[in-house]
């Protein structure tokens, strides 16, 4: 029975567990920063999130790749059509919201006037000029997309618990590596 | 041989003569800027003085007289960012309310050859005087001179950034401090 779902292939859990992992960290860390008194931590932590940030953007630009030459193992022939539709329309969400909050967050970064420098090694070219009006509206744009990927990612996560609890099907063992699952 | 001689002995006359008559003196201040870079967890960052003001007087024929002081009022710094700006008057870092300026005498300007040049003096930040040396360029355009330099400091050695801003692996110590004077060239009066 285990054997015979159809997996994610190792590189797509690979990449999805790794930004999900990461998402967990850039998330809270962006929230208490951002309340912080200015400190020497402050400062870090904001680079530590910019640079995470920075990555899971990266990761996530191989991620769509990766889903742009791979076929994803086709859904159980009895799931309903509208969690079909409804499951699309999430990733296809997280994916955009994946790319436009690292995004909005490098953007928001030049326009405050402090550069991206990731790990402190690669400088990112500034792609607006330093501008506090548009500095502001970049941080609303980011905290604004984020309301949206805690919403959004709330909702993968009730799905998967929905499946493994209430289906009891085996929509999780699917990005789960063959030994992880019984 | 001899009108040859005489030719190169009245021309450079002449030359000193001219370069004697104009000394530069006074400072434009709306045009001449004082800003600083330094790096903070990596990242390259810029700031300036809004408020200075320089005495100086440079003649390029005369280094032995030529001075400077310059003052600069710490509390109109920029840094980039106010959260910052706020920040560095306080004590750990300017302690402003207690040292409101930040100043350089200069005590002596030597030739490096060309238009470069190279200031030595005494700058005192935060009630500490420690001896800097800036190279720095001039040009003479017309009436006006172009002072351009630039030298680096180490914040700790005047205590700019003390307690948990002393780690100098988020704000780094090299603070690298750049001048751009404008001056306009007064008559000498003799
Ligand atoms: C997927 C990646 C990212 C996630 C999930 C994320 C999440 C967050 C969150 C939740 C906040 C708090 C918002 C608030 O409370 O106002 C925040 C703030 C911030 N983020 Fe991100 N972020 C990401 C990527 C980035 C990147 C790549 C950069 C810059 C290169 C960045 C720069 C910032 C900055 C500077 C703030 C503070 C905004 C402020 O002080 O107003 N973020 N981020």
């Amino acid at each position: 029975m285990n054997s015979s779902i159809l997996r994610y292939n190792n590189t797509a859990m690979a990449l999805h567990w790794l930004v999900a992992l990461l998402i967990f960290a850039a998330f809270p860390l962006g929230v208490y920063m951002h309340d912080l008194p200015l400190s020497p931590t402050k400062l870090q932590y904001y680079s530590y999130h910019k640079w995470i940030g920075i990555t899971i953007l990266l990761l996530v630009i191989t991620r769509v790749v990766w889903r742009f030459t791979h076929t994803p193992p086709p859904l159980p022939a009895s799931t309903p059509r509208w969690e079909v539709v409804v499951s699309h329309i999430t990733h296809l969400a997280l994916y955009g919201l994946l790319l436009a909050i690292p995004l909005s967050g490098w953007l928001m970064s030049s326009a405050k006037g402090f550069q991206t420098v990731w790990f402190g090694v690669l400088p990112l070219p500034d792609l607006v000029e330093k501008n506090k009006e548009l500095g502001q509206l970049l941080a609303t744009v980011h905290q604004g997309l984020n309301v949206f990927l805690f919403l959004l990612v709330g909702m993968h996560i009730a799905a998967v618990i929905k499946h493994k609890f209430i289906d009891h099907d085996q929509i999780l063992e699917r990005m789960l590596p063959k030994g992880m699952s019984k | 041989m001899k009108s040859l001689l005489r030719v190169v002995l009245l021309s450079s006359a002449l030359i000193s003569s001219f370069a004697s008559a104009v000394e530069f003196k006074q400072v434009q201040a709306n045009e001449s800027t004082v800003t600083f870079g330094y790096k903070q967890m990596g990242v390259p960052m810029e700031g300036k003085f809004a408020k200075f003001t320089a005495q100086t007087s440079f003649d390029p024929a005369k280094l032995a007289k030529a001075q400077a002081r310059i003052d600069i009022d710490l509390a109109s710094i920029d840094t980039g960012s106010e959260e910052a700006n706020d920040e560095v008057v306080g004590k750990p870092w300017f302690n402003a309310k207690a040292f409101p300026n930040a100043g350089f005498v200069s005590t002596g300007v030597k030739a490096l050859g060309g238009n470069r040049y190279e200031a030595t003096g005494k700058l005192t930040i935060k009630g500490k005087t420690l001896d800097v040396s800036a190279p720095f360029t001039f040009q003479a355009n017309g009436t006006r001179g172009l002072f351009d330099g630039v030298f680096t400091i180490k914040r700790l050695d005047y205590n700019i950034g003390e307690g948990v801003w002393a780690d100098v692996s988020t704000v780094a110590n090299e603070i690298q401090i750049k001048f751009h004077l404008v001056l306009i060239a007064a008559p000498n009066k003799k």
